[in-house]
């Protein structure tokens, strides 16, 4: 018996979203009493993840394949959990977590529960609470099989550190006869993404076009943000999609959410509900975001913005 | 070209949600429903494939009569047929059983769901189906190309996007970006008048159970009202930041 996490790494190193997963999962093995199993793939820091209580971890060599690859990696994943008779398995809820989950589910017949937030309310069976409506809501949702696949929804679990001793193990990665392959990914390297931030500084349309936007990434900048914007920006094309965030763009867990210029309906508002702390920056006081944020600012964006990156800029000096 | 577009019904994007028979059950009163979203964008995609390489499009849900009015808007839109799988699912596994039994009855070139529904935000009838059939699936899909049986599509990752190549069966997870919102295409009066005389077909479910059932629902609790801040105290906010909501 096990609990099986999938911990994703960026050039080796473990994502925070990985880490958290770990986080979840020791929590999930303690509580059943079982050791807690971890896959990456590549992985070059062992350490981090001693630091997160893995007992033992499948670290796959890809050799040199560097693309993730959704039919190998939940081939992989659905080894170790049949291997380790795992009745539990966490992935992340980035882009790959929510990808590889569903698959690696009907691999290992298993359910699959996503956007979960908090640890089960009771485990036979296991029971979970999710978000549902776009945030609007939450469920409690039970599986009617022996095995589950949890999508941890990000920052709603933290990081917990526990030191360990892990066993590092290698292990197989499957070939696939599969007819799909990257064939090349164009990625902002430079940038934090929106499923990994802490922090997101968001922009619509109050920022009145695409050659404002230093105002959001300067602030952005100082504070290692991730920049998103509304719906109507994207567009409009002022940005590009995958900085939409709402409900048919992208949901956004950071633990701060600062909206510029954004006026807040209701679609973008349920996008962005499960952010921690919300601060708005609008002109308009009767905007919608009002009423959904905890700190706000009536004042016009381009004199309130600069001002505030400035004094943050000399805050962390 | 057969290409099978998955639909669901779903409330409206600023309907109030709301709950009855003790939050066990969403409460359909006064809700309009609508195509959802994400199957939209996939569904003009696959109109957009018809018009111009002639491929067939059969649009399917799985649901109760309630949904006939968007399978009908769907027919509408320009998809040549529908079918309605006669259950009111509880997960999207019974979901994606459901249609696998659809896509084992008649072959499909294509499977275009949508990345999630934008009511129980499950995300899992893509790849479940996908899995179940045995085909490749991209998830996040917002880009596709079709040349005889090859396929490039382009999926969303975080930070950036991902090119992929593939042949013929494949499953897509359709987003925002496929088509652009500009392109969805709103029924004409030849449409609508068209769509009554398609054939939408009812057809009978498999037996099979669900992977996860819905135990209660619950709202989240109210907010309390909004700590403004004077437009000239920004160290005051940045205080409040640090000090009270400590995220900074």
């Amino acid at each position: 018996m096990a609990v099986v996490v999938y911990i994703e790494s960026e050039n080796g190193t473990p994502k925070k979203t990985g880490l958290e997963v770990a986080s979840y999962g020791r929590a999930l093995a303690d509580a059943q009493g079982v050791s807690l199993v971890a896959v990456g793939f590549n992985l070059m820091d062992h350490e981090r993840i001693n630091a997160f209580g893995v007992d033992k971890l499948y670290n796959i060599d890809t050799q040199g394949a560097v693309h993730f690859d959704v039919e190998r990696y939940s081939e992989a994943l659905a080894q170790v959990t049949t291997k380790e008779s795992a009745s539990l398995m966490v992935v992340s809820s980035s882009a790959d977590g929510r990808y590889i989950g569903p698959i690696v589910a009907v691999k290992t017949n298993a359910a699959y529960m996503s956007n979960v937030v908090g640890l089960p309310s009771q485990y036979a069976p296991l029971q979970v609470k999710r978000t549902c409506f776009t945030n609007k809501a939450f469920n409690e949702t039970q599986s009617t099989k022996e095995r589950v696949v949890l999508s941890l929804s990000s920052n709603s679990y933290g990081l917990h550190e526990k030191q360990g001793t892990v066993e590092v193990l290698s292990g197989d990665y499957p070939i696939s006869s599969n007819s799909l392959k990257v064939e090349s990914v164009e990625k902002v390297t430079d940038k934090v993404s929106i499923a990994d931030a802490d922090i997101v500084v968001s922009g619509g349309r109050g920022l009145k076009g695409p050659e404002n936007w230093h105002i959001i990434e300067d602030l952005a900048d100082v504070l290692g943000a991730a920049t998103a914007c509304s719906k109507p920006v994207s567009d409009m094309g002022w940005r590009s999609h995958s900085e939409h965030v709402g409900q048919t763009g992208k949901p956004v867990a950071s633990n701060l959410y600062i909206a510029i210029g954004v006026s807040g309906a209701i679609q973008h508002l349920a996008g962005i509900n499960a952010s921690k702390v919300k601060v708005v920056i609008n002109s308009d006081p009767e905007a919608p975001f009002f009423k959904a944020a905890d700190y706000g600012i009536v004042g016009d964006a381009f004199e309130v913005v600069p001002v505030l990156t400035e004094k943050l800029k000399a805050r962390m000096q | 070209m057969n290409i099978l577009v998955c639909i669901s019904n779903v409330p409206g994007t600023t309907s109030k949600i709301n709950f009855k028979e003790e939050n066990t059950a969403f409460e359909t009163q006064g809700v309009q429903f609508i195509i959802n979203p994400n199957d939209e964008f996939g569904l003009t995609r696959a109109v957009w494939f018809q018009q111009k390489i002639g491929a067939k499009v059969t649009v399917v849900t799985v649901g109760d009569a309630s949904c006939e009015p968007i399978l009908r808007k769907c027919l509408a839109i320009g998809a040549d047929q529908a079918l309605r799988v006669d259950l009111q699912p509880q997960d999207g596994f019974e979901v994606a059983t459901q249609l696998a039994a659809i896509c084992k009855k008649e072959s499909y070139d294509l499977i275009i769901t949508g990345r999630e529904s934008i009511d129980y935000n499950g995300g899992m009838v893509g790849g479940m189906l996908a899995t179940l059939l045995e085909m490749p699936y991209v998830a996040n899909c917002i880009q596709m190309d079709i040349a005889s049986d090859e396929v490039s599509v382009q999926r969303e990752i975080d930070g950036g996007k991902e090119s992929l190549s593939a042949i013929l069966p494949l499953v897509i997870g359709a987003q925002k970006g496929l088509v652009e919102e500009k392109d969805l295409i709103i029924p004409n009066m030849r449409g609508i008048m068209q769509a009554r005389q398609k054939p939408l077909e009812v057809v009978p479910p498999e037996a099979a159970a669900p992977a996860s059932k819905v135990q209660a629902f619950e709202k989240p609790a109210e907010k309390g009202p909004v700590k403004l801040v004077d437009a000239e105290d920004i160290d005051g906010l940045i205080d409040l930041l640090e000090n009270e909501a400590k995220v900074l």
